[in-house]
């Protein structure tokens, strides 16, 4: 059976920053820094509250895309166009409060919905993800 | 005109982001555009040819997702939600809200209502759609469509 995505490929404009934003900002744990002999950064984060999720955070001018594509995907990212999902908080105002602290960027505040409360985020390259508090997931 | 390097690329999307985040001020499309270090001509074009559609143009569209979401869930009259969302005169709103939802704002409240409890999507990706907002009538897809940024 099917159990879940164990690893979410995630473009960065440069995964030096990009390790900074998501280990330094958002407190993932770094799972891998390798160089590949293809000469491609393997680079994996995980969430502070998870035991199973990674993100590979993947630069497309170093990846199995030519670099035509590469560039065309950066510029998808760079103009805020791509969101890898919904970041799953057990307390989105609080989280909000402490990662807008730190400089992280949010595009909508906290606000309370059917399913939640959601906030908008972006990340350092310019991913936006849903940042929500999961009415199953209480606190 | 040519697509936009990486670096304009972001300075586009900061200044749309500011958008988003402020879109009840009077931000004005000249700050915007110094702001990314761009004339206000340049910058127009520019954030036209990245989101297809000029500046103005989306913070009208925010403005106005904003507007329906206050519609749909807030006790709040027509007047205020107009200046909460930003816009300064009743008559600008209820002509920007009827150009992009087909119907008044109060026509949209009343429809919410009887369609009942709210739309089982992400607010986020009522925005996305190219057109802003599900047409009039037409009944909620199942499922958000492509993401094209919040």
């Amino acid at each position: 059976m099917i159990k879940g995505i164990s690893i979410v490929s995630v473009w960065v404009l440069d995964q030096e920053s990009a390790k900074e934003f998501y280990a330094g900002k958002l407190g993932f744990s770094v799972t891998n820094d390798l160089k590949l002999d293809n000469g491609m950064r393997w680079l994996t984060v995980r969430p502070p509250g998870s035991e199973n999720q990674e993100l590979l955070l993947m630069d497309p001018l170093h990846s199995m895309l030519d670099e035509e594509t590469g560039q065309q995907v950066r510029a998808l990212v760079a103009k805020g166009a791509l969101s890898p999902g919904v970041m799953a908080t057990s307390d989105c105002k609080g989280d909000h409060s402490t990662l807008a602290g730190r400089g992280v960027e949010f595009t909508q505040e906290p606000a309370d919905r059917p399913y939640g409360v959601e906030a908008i985020m972006r990340d350092d390259s310019g991913n936006w993800y849903s940042f929500t508090q999961h009415k199953f997931l209480g606190d | 005109m040519k697509p936009a390097d990486v670096s304009s690329l972001r300075m586009l999307r900061r200044a749309r982001d500011r958008i988003d985040r402020d879109y009840a001020d009077q931000i004005d499309i000249p700050a915007l555009a110094a702001g990314a270090g761009y004339s206000r001509e340049h910058f127009i074009r520019a954030f036209r040819a990245a989101y297809g559609e000029t500046p103005g143009r989306y913070r009208t569209r925010r403005r106005v997702e904003r507007a329906c979401e206050l519609l749909r869930s807030a006790n709040l009259t027509v007047t205020e939600i107009c200046h909460l969302v930003g816009f300064t005169s009743l008559g600008t709103f209820s002509a920007r809200f009827a150009e992009i939802t087909g119907m008044s704002p109060t026509a949209y409240r009343q429809q919410a209502a009887e369609r009942g409890g709210p739309a089982p999507i992400p607010g986020c990706f009522m925005l996305m759609w190219r057109t802003g907002l599900p047409a009039q009538n037409a009944s909620l897809p199942e499922k958000p469509g492509p993401a094209a940024g919040p």
